[in-house]
């Protein structure tokens, strides 16, 4: 006769607060994705999606997201890569990784403020450039409310973000791999590209998506900034939320679904590159 | 030359970063005509509105944290000692409010607690209270559950068990006096963290009509010009302090997490 086991109980507590606030709300939502409004199931709402609103909304979401997660692979590579392995002092490394875990938890509504009173009409930049250099960039055809304006902004959380999770990898860059390259003839280039970029290339395709994912489902800054100027995904359901503007509740639920999609797929290629990518740490 | 590249990345970087706070300073200093003055920091501060909903923000942010170590520290504790074979379905859940947007979660909050269905929780303000402080728990899983699983895998909590078992401890005297006390500087990191996020959080407050410091925050940027420039300094005020804190903390007590 086995012994009935009460262990579970004890884990009672964490798994209905996370049904009640985190999964069944999720669930309703997808479920009310497929619904119509007499509750049958229906494929309507997601066809529904294919209006050319929400395409383009859809589109200038990922275009912000890809571009910002482009630029903030990039230049935060290139900055741990010069903190790692550059030839700087040591003494820079703390400093950055402690501003980097400052800067990529500050966003939201003050980040819009800063980068108003930095590169909006009247800010610091604007202003200086004009009067320094007579450049006027808002008449060159730059708007901080607009695709390029929200990347540079969406850039201050994701370059730190970037920095903080790529330092490790490029640390676990064994100094033997690079020695035995040498040794072997190749040049700092080869080394590169067929010995260092291969073992941290899972690392940077995974930060990649996670980058994207951060972007995309972004709502407080792009609101700040531009109000509803630019129609990325995450305002329109905001706008869909507070006063269902898209004048169908279900089509918000398709919608909301969409992005669930979008950032779900996201997240397992991070998961699935971390995994492949954590073969060559041991 | 490999350095001279190194130092031009990072300064490019830096002036990236270092710009916009600069241009936030400056513009906060710019409400009086002609000269720099504390004018709109004076103006803010003056803003009953503002302590409202700064302190409205503290509190729920003070909640979140005593709500998120009740349901984390009990549970990432039980599942090491008695069901192991549990962790990654519990660890699964925690990076789950990472994957799901806040505003998707939100969303349906406002489908499943609204006043027509069981449980009315909008209906009320202090249900919807409870509705937002609830989220904002969701929010700071993933980190408090990180901060305190990796605080725990410092400590050899069988043993502890057994020892507090045989000298008589209840589980309540086992998770509040020794397993608390031992993971303190892991659930601090974790919990100033999570101030740090709630602390300005503005998408679930603004849908769920709450009076928190975010929705206000954005409210003023929308009507005023320079006090904006002053609440974004005051905000990067306290998320620094907080990340300050944090690192301080896990130095002091040599366990704890990185950002994210």
């Amino acid at each position: 006769m086995t012994r009935l086991n009460w262990n579970w109980l004890g884990v009672v507590p964490f798994f209905a607060f996370a049904a009640l606030f985190l999964i069944l709300p999720t669930m309703n939502i997808v479920i009310g994705a497929f619904r119509n409004p007499e509750g049958g199931f229906t494929l309507a709402n997601l066809a529904g999606l294919a209006s050319p609103r929400i395409v383009e909304s859809f589109a200038i979401s990922i275009k912000v997201s890809l571009a910002s997660a482009v630029l903030g692979c990039l230049i935060g590579f290139a900055m741990a890569a010069a903190v790692v392995m550059g030839g700087l002092p040591g003494w820079i490394k703390a400093p950055l990784m402690t501003f980097s875990g400052v800067a990529s938890n500050f966003a939201g509504v003050p980040l819009a403020f800063a980068f108003i009173s930095t590169l909006g009409r009247v800010g610091l930049v604007t202003m200086l450039l004009r009067q320094w250099f007579g450049i006027n960039i808002y008449a060159m055809g730059f708007n901080l409310l607009s695709f390029w304006g929200l990347t540079l902004t969406y850039l201050f959380f994701q370059i730190p973000l970037m920095i903080l999770i790529i330092t490790p990898a490029l640390e676990g860059l064994k100094r033997e791999w690079r020695e035995a390259a040498e040794v072997l003839g190749a040049s700092t280039f080869q080394y590169w590209r067929m010995v260092a970029l291969p073992i941290l290339f899972p690392s940077l395709l995974g930060t990649f998506a996670l980058l994207f994912a951060n972007s995309f489902g972004a709502v407080a800054t792009a609101y700040a900034l531009t109000g509803s100027s630019l129609s990325i995904v995450p305002i329109m359901l905001f706008a869909q939320i507070r006063g269902d503007v898209l004048q169908d509740p279900h089509l918000g639920y398709a919608m909301a679904f969409g992005m669930i999609v979008v950032t779900g797929l996201a997240n397992l290629a991070y998961v699935v590159m971390r995994a492949r990518a954590e073969r060559w740490m041991r | 030359m490999k350095r001279l590249w190194s130092w031009a990345a990072l300064a490019l970087g830096a002036l990236y970063f270092l710009l916009p706070l600069i241009g936030t300073i400056e513009f906060s200093l710019r409400m009086r005509r002609g000269e720099y003055s504390l004018d709109a920091y004076r103006s803010v501060l003056s803003d009953a509105a503002f302590r409202q909903t700064f302190s409205y923000s503290v509190v729920m942010a003070l909640l979140t944290i005593v709500l998120g170590v009740l349901i984390v520290v009990p549970t990432a504790y039980w599942v090491r000692l008695r069901l192991p074979r549990l962790r990654p379905v519990i660890e699964f859940i925690t990076l789950l409010p990472l994957v799901i947007p806040a505003i998707v979660v939100v969303f349906g909050y406002i489908r499943l607690y609204n006043t027509s269905s069981i449980l009315p929780l909008t209906g009320t303000a202090s249900g919807t209270n409870l509705l937002l402080l609830c989220g904002y728990a969701t929010l700071a899983l993933p980190y408090m559950y990180r901060a305190v699983d990796t605080g725990l895998s410092t400590l050899d909590v069988r043993s502890l068990t057994e020892a507090a078992q045989s000298l008589g401890a209840g589980w309540t005297r086992i998770i509040g006096r020794l397993i608390l006390p031992n993971v303190l500087g892991a659930v601090m990191s974790g919990a100033f963290l999570s101030f740090a996020i709630v602390i300005g959080e503005f998408t679930m407050a603004a849908l769920l009509n709450r009076p928190a410091f975010g929705p206000y925050m954005q409210l003023l940027g929308a009507n005023r010009a320079y006090e904006p420039a002053a609440l974004a300094v005051i905000a990067f005020a306290v998320t620094w302090g907080c990340m300050g804190l944090m690192q301080l903390i896990s130095r002091l007590f040599g366990t704890g997490m990185q950002a994210k």
